[in-house]
């Protein structure tokens, strides 16, 4: 898994990329490693999963996009497999997840997230998934937002 | 924002070249100079239209451990128990949202043991029960903003 150069990589990237012409360098001097042996340890954490893509993040609220829904879906477990992918494949669905049911609070198994500039388009976006889970969802709600109250970038050691 | 900053937003989600000059690969794609598309990342970073730039790291794979909470929580001490969330370092995001479990919160860690430890601090500090839903499986997680 991860080495200590690996680590330092980490640490020295994870709040952004120095805003400069060559930021492998300046990510490289930082962590006293060449160059060239930093994208040889970043290309092998983006081919092994452990960075999942490397650009910008844009501020979905800066850009007008302020419904966010919490889609939650009870789906037959037997069919989750199948249909998870399809859910998570649309192009307005950001994070898709299986998670626990916690019954009997709790009977939700899909968490499907979906930004749009309005509760109508959420909602529309939301039948959308409706129609892809078809008879294997048994109920299903949208929890929205309401108010940012910590947001932090990942902080890893 | 012109068509060049959306170019950029759209265009460089994901693949931000691991190469010695990668503003001018990047410059290429987007169809600007090397050194507007450096100076537009930092000034849409700067204005709070991009909130990161730089590799997103799957806290999985590095080790580390992530869950999804939520909690249950009365009107009246929704202040007091969002500080005591908010004050973890390991609570990366919290939302208050709509519904009868109220507030929702990611735990990061970097070992999968210290989740646990996270979550009872929690329940012992609000008096309150603490839902978990660690992740099970994963379906095609991307941002795919267009604008």
């Amino acid at each position: 898994m991860s080495g200590p150069l690996d680590r330092d990589i980490v640490r020295a990237t994870q709040a952004g990329l120095p805003l400069v012409l060559r930021p492998w360098a300046a990510v490289a001097a930082q962590v006293g490693a060449s160059e060239e042996e930093v994208m040889r340890r970043v290309r092998a954490m983006l081919a092994d999963g452990r960075i999942r893509r490397i650009g910008v993040v844009p501020n979905h609220y800066a850009l007008g996009i302020r419904a966010n829904g919490m889609s939650v879906w009870d789906v037959d477990d037997a069919a989750i497999a199948a249909l998870g992918p399809q859910v998570g494949a649309l192009d307005f669905v950001t994070h898709c997840y299986r998670r626990p049911r916690r019954p009997p609070e709790w009977r939700y198994n899909l968490f499907a997230m979906v930004h749009a500039h309005t509760r109508g388009e959420v909602e529309a976006k939301v039948a959308r998934i409706a129609a892809v889970l078809g008879d294997a969802c048994r109920a299903h709600e949208v929890l929205y937002s309401v108010r940012i109250l910590k947001k932090t970038g990942l902080r890893l050691a | 924002m012109d068509d060049i900053d959306r170019r950029i937003i759209n265009a460089l989600q994901g693949g931000f070249p691991v190469v010695e000059r990668p503003f001018a690969a990047a410059a290429e794609t987007v169809g600007a100079a090397e050194e507007d598309v450096l100076a537009r990342i930092a000034r849409m970073l700067g204005e709070g239209t991009l909130t990161r730039f730089g590799p997103l790291f799957n806290a999985d794979r590095m080790g580390g451990a992530f869950t999804l909470c939520a909690m249950s929580v009365p009107a009246a001490e929704f202040e007091r128990v969002a500080a005591i969330v908010n004050a973890c370092p390991e609570v990366a995001h919290n939302y208050e949202r709509a519904h009868r479990l109220n507030m929702w919160f990611v735990i990061a860690c970097d070992a999968p043991g210290g989740i646990r430890a996270v979550i009872e601090s929690i329940e012992r500090a609000t008096g309150l029960a603490v839902l978990d839903f660690p992740k099970l499986d994963e379906y095609f997680v991307e941002m795919k903003l267009a604008v």
